[in-house]
């Protein structure tokens, strides 16, 4: 199985994301964001927390535009896997790949903390390790993680089961009190908070263990 | 040639850093400030040749997140 996460300038969270990968049984390449492919037969694409570019004019909103992400519009339209976490998640929503749009924090703060997370929906290959409704600790780190959509937009993606995690006690001032969110095809999941961050029992906790766990487990050859 | 582009949460997103300079201005004493909508002004040092529709298209694309942003074009 193999993982590309990808890196902005601004990345901070790309290593983690990596050793997170490497734990569930992935061999990762770390992919640069001016180059116009992706590794080939990349099972799945990272992109991690941080502040690419700077935050700069919005966030994730130049990611978006740079060469690697067309590559990874092109994988995510062949049916590839894509994880985004945080600055992630932003640029997933920059580049449409993902519906809505993550706003300031409701309470104009900087937020980095353990939230509780609800697993919203098992049925994806992110999040069938875990039990429905499962209650786990992933800890978030973000100043624009208040998820905005449109009531069309909500009313589908209930609709179709693509809310993947919900914050138990909303932090942030999210619709629906929504974290993390799948494409139609459910391959690609969206969310604010660091699973990666809950990954190994020295850093904190390990209920994020069971998302890489989950997409090894989806992911291995046959 | 200059080009001004606005760009203004949409109506009906929540903007909560309007809403904290509305309670500061209150809080200061100016009275009668309803609400306050906090957006950002882009400018554009042009070629003669780029056109409005030019503007509009880097705004669709990049300046605005049509998601949850307006914008206007100012062409100076």
């Amino acid at each position: 199985m193999r993982a590309g996460v990808l890196v902005f300038p601004g990345s901070n969270c790309d290593r983690d994301l990596a050793v997170a990968f490497r734990a569930a049984g992935f061999d990762v390449s770390m992919v640069w964001h001016k180059d116009s492919a992706l590794p080939d037969n990349l099972d799945i694409v990272g992109i991690p927390g941080g502040f690419s570019y700077g935050d700069y004019l919005r966030c994730g909103a130049i990611a978006a535009k740079s060469p690697i992400c067309r590559a990874v519009a092109d994988h995510a339209g062949r049916g590839g896997y894509v994880l985004g976490i945080c600055n992630g998640f932003q640029v997933l929503t920059e580049t449409g790949l993902l519906p809505g749009a993550l706003l300031r924090n409701a309470g104009l703060k900087y937020i980095c903390r353990t939230e509780q997370l609800r697993v919203a929906t098992t049925a994806s290959a992110f999040t069938e390790t875990y039990g429905a409704g499962d209650l786990i600790d992933i800890p978030i780190a973000h100043h624009d993680g208040n998820y905005f959509a449109d009531d069309d937009t909500l009313a589908r993606l209930h609709g179709e089961d693509r809310v993947a995690f919900t914050y138990a006690d909303n932090p942030n001032g999210s619709v629906d009190d929504i974290a993390g969110i799948l494409s139609q095809n459910r391959r690609v999941l969206g969310m604010m908070p660091h699973p990666e961050r809950a990954a190994d029992p020295v850093s904190g906790g390990t209920d994020g263990t069971a998302l890489f766990r989950a997409l090894a487990g989806a992911l291995a050859p046959a | 040639m200059k080009a001004r582009v606005q760009v203004m949460l949409k109506t009906g997103v929540l903007d909560p850093q309007g809403e904290a300079v509305r309670h500061a201005l209150g809080a200061m004493g100016f009275d009668g400030v309803n609400g306050v909508r906090q957006g950002k002004v882009i400018e554009l040092d042009l070629d003669e040749n780029v056109t409005e529709a030019d503007v509009t298209r880097m705004c669709e694309q990049l300046l605005a997140n049509t998601v949850i942003e307006s914008y206007s074009v100012d062409m100076g």
